[in-house]
């Protein structure tokens, strides 16, 4: 386990690093986030329609999308795509670890670090402008809960994309459409369940409503803190298909990889 | 006619280059046509559970969104070189384009023609022929030019704050993510009827970022509706213009740039 947490550690420092960018990210966001709700409040001021979900419910969840924006997979690991593209994975094969186990820590805290330097502030200012509201104890416990393994659902989905690059050299296309596909279909686009009633079921099987959709609404109590393990189930069922499919493929990236050069 | 023929040149080289990577170009276009296209399958979802957006529709809110996302496709794939200025500057390779005898603003811009913004720019052209269809307004010529110039000017608009972040980065050598919020953030914005914002935030993309003059005001002329800001009709018709207007000025503002240049010595 060691060299692993190592990885985790030294990536979550080196990521640490970058505060300045982190806080222009931040008014980038809170100006987002503003956009996106004054957007939503125009929706629901005279809707004609019946919504699922009361404004409020929205404007929180909208609020925690933009908090907890930086763990959704939205790009592949660059130092990773750097070394597929010069053939200095080769390095990376030769080391004594499981180098799955390896891309899945540097994963993890290009995930952590990042949301941690974002998600403070934004909620600070959610919670003190009463965007968010506070709805006890058991909803909060049950969306931190949910988003530790939203955590490990997200670095999966990460990896996955960071591998295709060993087909697609410069593929960045193939991981735009896997990032735009869990983007609509996770809820950061518009809450999930605002999409008709008829997409719903499917909306519930894909694995991406975990990314962000299912711990949000158990923290605005849209899904009640009961549910928490069944959910919990779905989030952790799809991370571990996702880690099973990426050694998958790691194995055999790697038995077909031919690097040129000498 | 010679700037022309020096860009359409730079151009061509550029898409060559780009067509080497055949396979990942069309994955990029199709990828920034699904990309951009989610944001609509959004609206649609909402308007599926709404009906409605104050008094506004689907295919009206599709004209807004039509408009915005073809002016700032074209504006992206002219002037995206501007993105890998502060680089330039970085690396000092900026220097090499002041000893060239043409326009430094011209060289910049044509470093990069980026093609797969054709993505976006089919997208947003679907939406807004959609819009059109939808709408069932009568396409007389005077309509047909008014969105044709809202595009034009619009294209300008974003190309100017293209220039204007680049231009910072004569004093910060980094460009500022800040600006985002009004280029992306102008998209995200224009996309909506300007009337169901806040009132701050409307002066602010009016007056000092004047989005609401290429995509909200002529948008209301084309669809007839009176506007309940009270603007006159010939100011709708004309507003435009003031996109157009805005390009040049960013266009000074380089310049101004340019003169105070140091280069980083590198």
């Amino acid at each position: 386990m060691r060299p692993y947490w190592a990885m985790l550690n030294a990536r979550f420092r080196a990521l640490l690093q970058y505060r300045a960018a982190a806080v222009a990210g931040l008014a980038t966001q809170i100006f987002w986030g503003l956009i996106r709700m004054m957007i939503f409040a125009a929706f629901f001021e005279n809707a004609a329609g019946r919504s699922p979900m009361s404004k409020e419910h929205v404007i929180a969840y909208i609020w925690l999308g933009q908090a907890f924006w930086a763990m959704f997979p939205l790009r592949v690991d660059a130092e990773v795509a750097e070394m597929i593209r010069s053939g200095h994975v080769a390095y990376e094969l030769l080391r004594p670890v499981d180098l799955y186990a390896l891309w899945f820590s540097r994963s993890i805290a290009a995930r952590v670090a990042p949301t941690l330097l974002r998600a403070g502030p934004i909620l600070l200012v959610a919670v003190l402008a009463g965007w968010i509201g506070w709805t006890g104890p058991a909803s909060l416990a049950a969306c931190a809960a949910s988003l530790l393994a939203a955590l490990l659902l997200s670095s999966a989905f990460a990896v996955l994309m960071t591998l295709s690059l060993f087909w697609t050299i410069s593929g960045r296309g193939l991981t735009h459409l896997i990032t735009m596909a869990a983007y609509v279909l996770g809820g950061m686009v518009i809450p999930l369940p605002l999409f008709p009633d008829w997409l719903q079921p499917v909306l519930n099987v894909l694995p991406f409503r975990g990314l962000v959709d299912v711990p949000f609404r158990l923290y605005t109590g849209h899904i009640p803190p009961a549910e928490l393990p069944a959910m919990l189930a779905g989030q952790l069922g799809w991370a571990l298909a996702l880690i099973l499919l990426g050694r998958w493929i790691l194995r055999r990236a790697a038995r077909n990889l031919v690097v040129q050069g000498g | 006619m010679n700037a022309a023929r020096i860009y359409m040149r730079y151009a061509g080289i550029s898409i060559r280059s780009q067509m080497q990577y055949r396979a990942s170009f069309v994955m990029l276009a199709i990828g920034h046509f699904l990309g951009t296209g989610v944001e609509m399958l959004g609206i649609w979802a909402l308007f599926a559970r709404f009906r409605m957006l104050g008094t506004w529709r689907l295919a009206e809110v599709a004209l807004f969104y039509g408009l915005v996302n073809v002016a700032f496709a074209l504006a992206e794939s002219v002037g995206r070189g501007f993105d890998l200025f502060p680089g330039m500057v970085k690396g000092g390779q900026f220097d090499r384009l002041l000893l060239r005898p043409r326009s430094t603003a011209l060289q910049v811009a044509a470093c990069e023609l980026q093609l797969m913004r054709v993505g976006r720019f089919a997208q947003g052209l679907i939406v807004l022929l959609w819009a059109a269809w939808a709408l069932q307004v009568d396409w007389t010529v005077g309509r047909i030019a008014l969105a044709a110039f809202a595009v034009f000017g619009g294209m300008c608009l974003f190309m100017g704050l293209f220039v204007l972040q680049a231009t910072l980065a004569f004093w910060t050598t980094e460009t500022l993510e800040l600006m985002n919020t009004v280029t992306y953030g102008g998209t995200e914005t224009g996309k909506f009827p300007l009337t169901i914002y806040r009132r701050w935030f409307r002066a602010f993309f009016t007056f000092v970022v004047p989005l609401a003059s290429v995509t909200y005001f002529p948008a209301l002329a084309i669809l007839d509706r009176p506007d309940p800001l009270g603007s006159p009709l010939w100011f709708r018709c004309a507003a435009p213009l003031i996109g157009v207007l805005f390009l040049v000025a960013a266009l000074y503002v380089w310049r101004f740039g340019v003169r105070r240049y140091r280069s980083t010595g590198s």
